[in-house]
């Protein structure tokens, strides 16, 4: 076994051996400490990112001196490696651009404990990438949603705290669920690794024994990581969750911890329940449906909001939803689509939540969009930045969410009754994007008028280097995804057919 | 009558699932926060309920090796009982993290009711 | 012919005695003796004062509270709560139906052929003794086959801690006028009986039962039902009920912050190296070279007792700690 075919599981190792060493360091080591880190780990699986596509598949790592079944096991494989690059990428960015927020949103005593959540939140993503165990994924869900909730409160006001406890509400159903439709899945099956359960699930299946349990826990796994990542009907938590949260905290919750959630249901469809079976059992369609009402949904209370972190956080919801759609479209096309807008949406919405960052500090650190009238003069980079990441989530060519729609597009060509519905509500939720994310950019961008409110002085008028660094880095990333989609979206489908 | 029969023989998972049902209710719909994280207990012992007599097997002793006796016919299903070892620090320490929200959130806004206190956090933001 | 004691003054009996009237401490005479605290008329009575306008605040704000709760049931909050009953009992009832749907197509409790009971579970008992050198299979089972759910498991305990502390510690310096008032408000001493006689006596004989049953609990994990888990929340009950007894001062003489950051920093770390070093030898199928001893001695079974002892000392502490921060919110 050669060296790099370790780095899996020495990148989560070292995360979490970073979070548990940051409990004694002070809160600058902790931040460099976890910066470090983060980079680390992101060479780390680019790394074996590259090992995959050189041999062109995939590989188990035992975790132990047990093969499967008895042991627990981590799986590598194309798609693994790309999410678990994309994914450090964010992570790294949003820590560096949100670096200054965080030092004042928490108490400088505390500060090495949310690095802690840091760490953690990220060898739990890695974790939940890698994994070829479902209690070990049971396990690290539990990490992610403790340290999401760390994430939210660590910013001590009323509506974060109360943010907090939705959170965890929210989340603790979704687990509960989750749980239950383990229990229940090892019942029939016998097995908790992804491979063996998959075996038996066939078996199973093949003899027709064991229809209705199979049914429920399809049912039951899949509604409880919806609810974990917020998809439409279980979305109220959203929006107070990613609005007062600290920048960074917004970013990563954003970006990244819903969409870990996804790529593990994603994993469990291919790898244990079989995606055919998903389709057949109509649960595809439910989630189809789901999909299809949150794209609408999402933006029109996006539309109805003037606080911009709360539309910012609404449009999140739509989002979640075309996933949901192209993971319900039943072809795999429309799962590489899904796959390819996990990646936009988690780079795209960072770079918004950042970028914001830049434009409140402008603006006397209002949020509703009469106070931010005219703020990307104030601070240009910014004011690129959010337009970026703005026209991206449109759909605007040459970025990374004009890549997506065309896929979601030309996959839905590909399943004839759901074709129409999908290129329809597709037009209407672009439109919808449209109305609310052009107006706020043109608010950015228009004069102030004279009977607007004298701008408080900003508090610190210069963003500083991190900010900035970050929202180039980020933009950069878009351009990539946007310009060279057809590497990646290969490298997507051959990494969902390693999943078999 | 078949399904009620064969419910009344696993009367365990019977009352697991009934449990669980309650919790989920709780936990979603009850206002009171500390009768949501009872309700999240509620919930999660139902499910440890339900795997532990997953583990059963009759007439069988528990996992612990007397006399060098390894027959698989001599001792029940250890996997299960794992299980519920690791979810019950699981529901331990989120139990632990959301008393401690409810504590904040009672200090600064004196009621336990959640519809109540992010009518309250909305205004305190606003004023 | 039975011989007078004439050294009465130093046997055990005598040092025995005096240790259970809390006159001294059996090991080192001194150390722990404690001066009978003779407190002036006039704290009881300021005491008393601050009770009494502590709790006119409470009613104070209670009644501030009540007024706000009265608009808000104005707007409407009302027909929530109809909706609420109505939407709960719908819920539970469909969530219920639709499991013992389910359970009622699973295969009967307690059978022997279910499909739960494969060769997965024959491994672990057939062989479980010899690969893990453990007797008792499920410590087996969860320290060894399954290490790596283990090991996230104690960090979801440990990352549960930081948590609770983000939301109740509460720093002496910080700069925030409130939560300076909060530090104020929370020397809760001063709403419970002190220096409760039968408290403190049965502390006294209990604790240190409590805390050598733990450590056994911890130490026997391989070999009888317990391990890490059960032994450390034994542990951390006796240190909660010590604390009860003989309050803060007393406790931070053997245990303060400072200690619980180095055990769980410690504790984790080698439970962090250790699994690393078997997780790695095992996938690059090298020989780990740690010996599993005879079964059923107490040193054997190679890695387990080392991991068993860290995760009980991470239990304790937590314990203690989530306990002490829910109640003053600091150490």
């Amino acid at each position: 076994m050669s060296l790099v075919q370790n780095f899996p599981f020495f990148s989560i190792i070292l995360a979490m051996f970073s979070g548990i060493l940051s409990s004694v360091l002070s809160g600058r080591k902790a931040r460099n400490l976890s910066l470090a880190m983060i980079g680390i780990t992101t060479l780390l699986s680019g790394a074996t990112l590259a090992f995959c596509l050189r041999t062109g598949e995939s590989y188990t790592y035992m975790m132990g001196h047990f093969p499967a079944p008895w042991g627990n096991e981590i799986r590598a494989g194309v798609l693994e490696g790309l999410t678990a690059v994309m994914f450090g990428v964010v992570m790294f960015l949003a820590v560096l651009g949100g670096l200054d927020h965080t030092a004042e949103d928490v108490e400088e005593k505390k500060l090495n404990l949310f690095y802690i959540m840091i760490d953690l939140m990220l060898s739990s993503l890695l974790a939940l990438v890698y994994t070829n165990d479902l209690f070990t994924a049971y396990v690290f869900v539990e990490i992610n949603t403790i340290a999401g909730c760390g994430l939210i409160m660590i910013r001590q006001k009323g509506r974060s705290m109360s943010a907090a406890i939705r959170y965890m509400i929210m989340s603790q159903i979704g687990s509960g669920l989750f749980l239950i439709g383990l229990s229940l899945l090892y019942d029939v099956t016998g097995h908790l690794l992804m491979s063996p359960a998959k075996e038996s699930v066939e078996i199973l299946a093949a003899a027709g024994d064991y229809r209705i349990p199979m049914l429920v826990i399809m049912a039951v796994i899949s509604v409880g990581l919806a609810i974990k990542s917020g998809l439409y009907p279980f979305h109220y938590w959203i929006p107070d969750t990613y609005g007062y949260a600290t920048p960074t905290a917004s970013a990563v919750l954003s970006g990244l911890v819903s969409k870990g959630y996804i790529f593990l249901l994603v994993k469990i469809f291919y790898r244990v329940l079989g995606y055919d079976h998903v389709i057949s059992s109509q649960m595809a369609n439910v989630l189809y449906a789901f999909g299809v009402a949150g794209m609408v949904m999402g933006s029109v209370h996006a539309i109805q909001e003037t606080d911009t972190r709360r539309m910012t956080a609404y449009s999140s919801v739509a989002q979640i939803g075309y996933i949901y759609m192209g993971i319900g479209l039943g072809t795999p096309s429309g799962m590489v689509a899904a796959l390819f807008h996990i990646f936009t949406h988690s780079a795209t919405k960072a770079l918004l939540f950042i970028s914001a960052v830049g434009l409140y500090e402008v603006s006397g650190d209002k949020k509703d969009f009469v106070s931010l009238r005219g703020a990307a003069y104030r601070n240009p980079l910014a004011g690129i930045g959010f337009a970026v990441g703005s026209l991206s989530m449109v759909g605007f060519p040459m970025l990374s969410g004009f890549i997506s729609k065309l896929l979601f597009a030309t996959s839905a060509q590909e399943s004839p009754h759901k074709m129409l519905p999908t290129l329809f509500v597709l037009a209407v939720s672009t439109t919808l994007n449209a109305i609310y994310f052009l107006r706020l950019v043109i608010t950015l961008y228009s004069r102030r008028r004279a009977e607007d409110d004298p701008i408080p002085e900003p508090v610190n008028a210069k963003s500083s280097w991190k900010l900035k660094l970050a929202i180039l880095c980020f933009i950069g990333v878009n351009l990539v995804l946007g310009m060279a989609s057809q590497p990646i979206v290969q490298a997507i489908s051959d990494g969902l057919g390693m999943f078999d | 009558m078949a399904v009620i029969n064969h419910l009344l023989f696993n009367i365990e998972e019977t009352a697991a699932v009934i449990l669980f049902g309650v919790g989920f209710t709780i936990l979603l719909l009850h206002r009171n926060l500390i009768k949501k994280i009872l309700g999240m207990n509620i919930m999660d012992t139902a499910t440890y309920l339900f795997l532990a007599s997953k583990g059963y097997i009759t007439g069988r002793a528990v996992p612990i090796v007397v006399d060098g006796g390894q027959e698989v016919s001599a001792y029940i299903n250890p996997v299960p009982s794992g299980l519920v070892l690791t979810g019950i620090v699981v529901s331990v320490s989120t139990t632990a993290l959301m008393l401690s929200l409810t504590i904040r959130l009672y200090e600064r806004y004196h009621s336990l009711d959640l519809d109540e206190i992010l009518i309250l956090a909305k205004e305190e933001e606003q004023s | 012919m039975s011989r007078r004691r004439d050294d009465y003054e130093t046997s055990m009996a005598f040092r025995f005695l005096q240790w259970l009237n809390g006159e001294s401490d059996t090991l080192s005479r001194n150390m722990e003796a404690r001066e009978a605290i003779v407190r002036p008329e006039e704290t009881f009575e300021a005491e008393a004062a601050q009770k009494k306008a502590y709790g006119e605040e409470l009613s104070r704000l209670s009644a501030e509270n009540a007024d706000k709760r009265a608009v808000l049931r104005a707007r409407g909050i009302r027909y929530f709560q109809r909706f609420y009953k109505v939407m709960s009992v719908i819920l539970c009832i469909g969530i219920i139906l639709v499991l013992l749907w389910t359970v009622a197509a699973l295969p009967p409790t307690g059978g022997a052929d279910n499909p739960a009971n494969n060769e997965v579970a024959a491994r672990y008992i057939e062989k479980g003794l010899q690969e893990t050198g453990a007797v008792n299979i499920v410590t087996g089972m969860i320290l060894d086959y399954r290490a790596f759910d283990t090991f996230g498991e104690s960090c979801v305990l440990f990352i549960a801690s930081c948590c609770v502390l983000v939301l109740l510690r509460l720093d002496a310096d910080s700069k925030d006028e409130s939560v300076r008032k909060m530090i104020a408000e929370s020397d809760d001493r001063l709403f419970e009986p002190k220096n409760d006689v039968v408290l403190q006596k049965c502390a006294c004989v209990l604790v240190p039962i409590i805390l050598i049953f733990g450590i056994y609990i911890v130490l026997n994990g391989h070999l009888s039902p317990g391990g890490g888990f059960s032994g450390g929340a034994v542990l951390g009950s006796g240190l909660i009920l010590y604390l009860n007894a003989y309050g803060y001062e007393k406790m931070s003489r053997m245990f303060t912050e400072k200690i619980y950051k180095r055990t769980t920093l410690c504790a984790l770390t080698f439970y962090c190296l250790a699994k690393s070093y078997s997780f790695f030898t095992g996938a690059n199928h090298l020989e780990s070279g740690i010996p599993t001893g005879t079964p059923g001695a107490i040193l054997s079974s190679g890695l387990i007792l080392p991991l068993n002892i860290c995760v009980g000392l991470v239990v304790a502490c937590t314990m203690y700690v989530f306990y002490t921060l829910f109640r003053k919110g600091g150490m």
